[in-house]
């Protein structure tokens, strides 16, 4: 049997929503054991955002929620007061790392700040995800995705032409600003992992989720850094985004072979031959006279079609996928890239699994997202706790 | 000396374009010695053009586009068309940890230097094949660049404003696939430094992006529901929106999540009456009636600029920021005291500000990025030093154009 690449890997995780989860997530999916600290009653904010199962709220069917929180185990504690910051350190002690995204300054007052942490467990890696990072004058600022994806240059950049109408900037659809933070901190996370071997000393990461943006896009930030008027002295580029028949594609033709190649998918026409069309310079200089030509085309044709005649040809083209059409792709089942994981209260469920296919350690999905509280027995009877305690803990409003 | 969690780990990267090349920069900016193979013969085309900038740019040492994502990597020039470049190739694997491409499925093999091939010279290679759609299925010859990756995803779809086209993003879209590309590699180096075993990874970009919209591919799942573009809108939240600001194309993101944090923003902007209105009463009729609410916070925000609105509903405890455009974000206070961007010196640009590593290390303090490699900057040292080539038959290699 194949084993997990982060077999042997202890995470706790005390975040919410988006970044943090994904980032232990992504750690949990192959094979790290992660424990999930969620506050009593209510939770992970996410399970109270949709989507929900059959638009019905309810914190264990919330499709935001089951899908961030796969293959983790769950328990709820309240580290605010004495015994529940008992029961944290105690976890601390058991974890190779600790990801958590509360606001600079909160671990500190609740006495769980890194410098207190690395005393009890020195080889601990204590990753935390924030909006502005953990120093600097916003630090305290609050955001979200919205803020951040605007915060960090993204929303002002952009391939689409802003094509009349609203001219206000916009964000990247769903959550991705906030993905991407969860992403990058388990990059770094892994990195500091890796330095520290089985026995080594552990680190502080901190992660603002603005600069995970701001990093990504640094072509665009470096660009405008080193000239203020960069964006304004792009030229125009044949092909692009544009509307077909039934609903859009994206046409990239810069290069000679590729513009050959989209010629060829639009049927040859004459014009395609001009002096206009000479090379790459040419067609970025009458790029107004000839882009509509090929959006003519286009109209009358499926974006289908122009994906896989398009790609026959050897031109990267695509078309813009909606939900339905990435589970539906065919490449896609090929791939076996969703997968069915069952839960005890939200049923059988297809979720995308991960873009690689690691030869040795395969993505696996082991269990669903905990339920809210459910390992809180597995986990406390671990650390030494009857059941007379747990019962009063929970008495107690600590788990 | 410092420590950098890499140190000791040498990657072999056979990558161009953006995605293959920021996966190995973060592994770069972590201390890991990145060798770029590349050749004249099959230039980098970052090295000439970008999607952004056009064809624009002077030879293959000049362009910025290339230096600001292969910063602190050496580059090695073999030409893969030559049988020698491949044997080089191979003894560069063999003293090497990790390597990674992004050719065409298929071609790597065809040159003799695909995963079996390469485990034969160091059993434990890991190795990472980044493709448009991955290495299996029908389409898998299919070619792409970060906005075909958008498209195919999903995410395009979901990403811009109500009812108007969809947006593929920017630039972004591939340094994603290869911050994805990093965490699998990182992933493998823990295991083989568990096990001594390497492995073979097939990265799919258009599944990178997917995952990053793994919430809406849910309601698709669960409800058969295609969700649609929602602008800068919010499924709950009310205010929740970009809105302009005192200047040309200034903009500010407001998000008010809370009863007790639209409280604190009506006190903030003064309480103007409307803000009293049945309408905005509570969240689900502010999300009921938002375009009047947006018009009247819209009202409001143009009175002032985006940092004054930033610094007011901050006080207030009420999330908002500007909309940063290029040039904003060098002059940013908070940027300017984190110090995200970075100066290199490089030897045909000159000096040229770049962006920094997306996280800081305690332990192991933020590399001072080195400029992008001139194409073969160190040959010597790769042929010489490392492969024990000496100086008369790397210039008879050079000669030849297998080091090209």
């Amino acid at each position: 049997m194949n084993q997990a690449a982060l077999a042997g890997v202890r995470v706790l995780e005390y975040c919410q929503m988006v970044c943090g989860p994904y980032g232990a997530k992504l750690l949990a999916d192959l094979g790290a054991e992660v424990i999930k600290v969620e506050k009593p009653v209510t939770g992970d904010q996410a399970r109270s955002r949709g989507p929900f199962l059959h638009d019905i709220p309810h914190q264990e069917r919330s499709g935001l929620f089951l899908y961030l929180n796969t293959n983790k185990y769950g328990v709820t504690l309240d580290p605010a007061g004495s015994a529940g910051k008992v029961i944290f350190l105690e976890l601390v002690k058991w974890a190779d790392v600790l990801i958590e995204d509360t606001a600079p300054g909160t671990m500190e007052r609740l006495g769980l700040g890194y410098g207190y942490l690395k005393e009890i467990n020195p080889s601990l890696i204590m990753t935390s995800i924030t909006p502005f990072g953990q120093t600097g004058p916003y630090r305290g600022y609050k955001a979200h995705h919205l803020n951040i994806y605007h915060a960090s240059g993204q929303a002002s950049f952009s391939f689409t032409q802003k094509q009349g109408g609203d001219a206000t900037p916009v964000k990247g659809g769903g959550y991705v600003g906030d993905y991407d933070a969860g992403l990058s901190g388990a990059v770094a996370t892994l990195a500091a992992l890796y330095k520290r071997g089985p026995d080594g000393t552990g680190q502080h990461i901190d992660v603002s989720r603005q600069e995970a943006l701001i990093s990504l896009d640094r072509v665009d930030i470096s660009a405008s850094a080193n000239d203020p008027n960069a964006t304004a002295r792009r030229r125009g580029m044949l092909g692009g985004l544009m509307p077909c028949k039934d609903g859009y594609v994206m046409v990239i033709a810069p290069q000679q072979h590729q513009w050959e190649a989209l010629v060829k998918l639009i049927d040859n026409p004459e014009w395609a031959h001009s002096e206009k069309c000479r090379d790459e310079w040419a067609r970025s200089e009458n790029v107004a006279e000839l882009q509509p030509l090929i959006e003519e085309w286009m109209l009358r044709h499926n974006k289908d079609e122009i994906y896989h005649r398009g790609q026959y040809f050897g031109c990267p083209a695509a078309a813009i996928n909606s939900a339905s059409d990435v589970y539906d792709s065919s490449q896609e089942k090929h791939r076996g890239f969703f997968a069915e994981i069952e839960h005890t209260e939200a049923g059988r469920l297809s979720y995308p699994t991960a873009s690689y296919r690691l030869s040795e350690t395969p993505w696996r999905a082991n269990r669903a997202a905990p339920v809210l509280g459910g390992h809180n027995d597995s986990v406390y009877r671990g650390l030494g706790r009857s059941e007379e305690e747990l019962a009063e803990l929970k008495e107690r409003g600590v788990i | 000396m410092e420590e950098y969690p890499l140190d000791g780990v040498r990657v072999v990267d056979f990558t161009w374009a953006w995605a293959g090349p920021y996966a190995t920069l973060l592994l770069a900016m972590l201390g890991a010695e990145v060798i770029k193979v590349e050749s004249q013969q099959r230039l980098d085309h970052t090295r000439l053009r970008s999607l952004m900038t056009g064809p624009t740019m002077g030879g293959p040492n000049q362009s910025t586009v290339f230096n600001d994502i292969n910063l602190n990597k050496l580059s090695l020039t073999l030409n893969l068309t030559r049988a020698r470049a491949i044997d080089i190739a191979k003894r560069l694997v063999k003293a090497s940890d990790v390597v990674i491409q992004n050719m065409r499925p298929g071609v790597m093999e065809r040159l003799g230097l695909g995963y079996e091939a390469l485990r034969e010279a160091k059993p434990d290679i890991i190795m990472l094949s980044s493709s448009a759609v991955g290495a299996t299925g029908p389409e898998k010859t299919y070619v792409g660049y970060a906005p075909t990756f958008a498209a195919q995803s999903g995410l395009a779809y979901v990403s811009g404003h109500i009812n108007g086209p969809p947006s593929t993003l920017t630039g972004a879209i591939d340094t994603r696939v290869g911050t994805t590309a990093a965490f699998a590699i990182l992933a493998a180096l823990i295991y083989r430094q568990r096990t001594g075993k390497g492995q073979h990874i097939d990265l799919s970009s258009s599944e990178a992006i997917s995952c990053l919209a793994g919430d809406m591919l849910m309601d698709y799942t669960m409800n058969g529901r295609v969700r649609e573009r929602d602008g800068n809108s919010d499924e709950v939240m009310a205010p929740h929106g970009c809105y302009p600001c005192q200047g040309e194309d200034h903009w500010v993101t407001i998000a008010v999540s809370d009863e007790e944090e639209w409280r604190a923003f009506c006190n903030a902007i003064s309480g103007p009456d409307w803000t009293n209105d049945r309408m905005f009463a509570d969240a689900a009729s502010r999300r009921q009636n938002r375009p009047e609410l947006d018009r009247l916070v819209a009202e409001w925000t143009r009175q002032h600029t985006d940092y004054e609105v930033m610094d007011v509903l901050q006080s207030a405890g009420v999330a908002a920021t500007p909309t940063f455009s290029g040039s904003m974000i060098p002059r940013d206070p908070h940027l300017k005291e984190r110090g995200i961007l970075a100066e290199v010196e490089h030897p045909e640009i000159g000096k040229r500000t770049v962006v920094g590593p997306p996280w800081r290390l305690s332990a192991t303090p933020t590399r001072i990025p080195r400029a992008a490699p001139l194409i073969g900057e160190h040959n010597q040292y790769v042929l010489g030093e490392l492969l024990g080539i000496s100086r008369d038959e790397i210039e008879r290699l050079v000669e030849e154009e297998v080091v090209y």
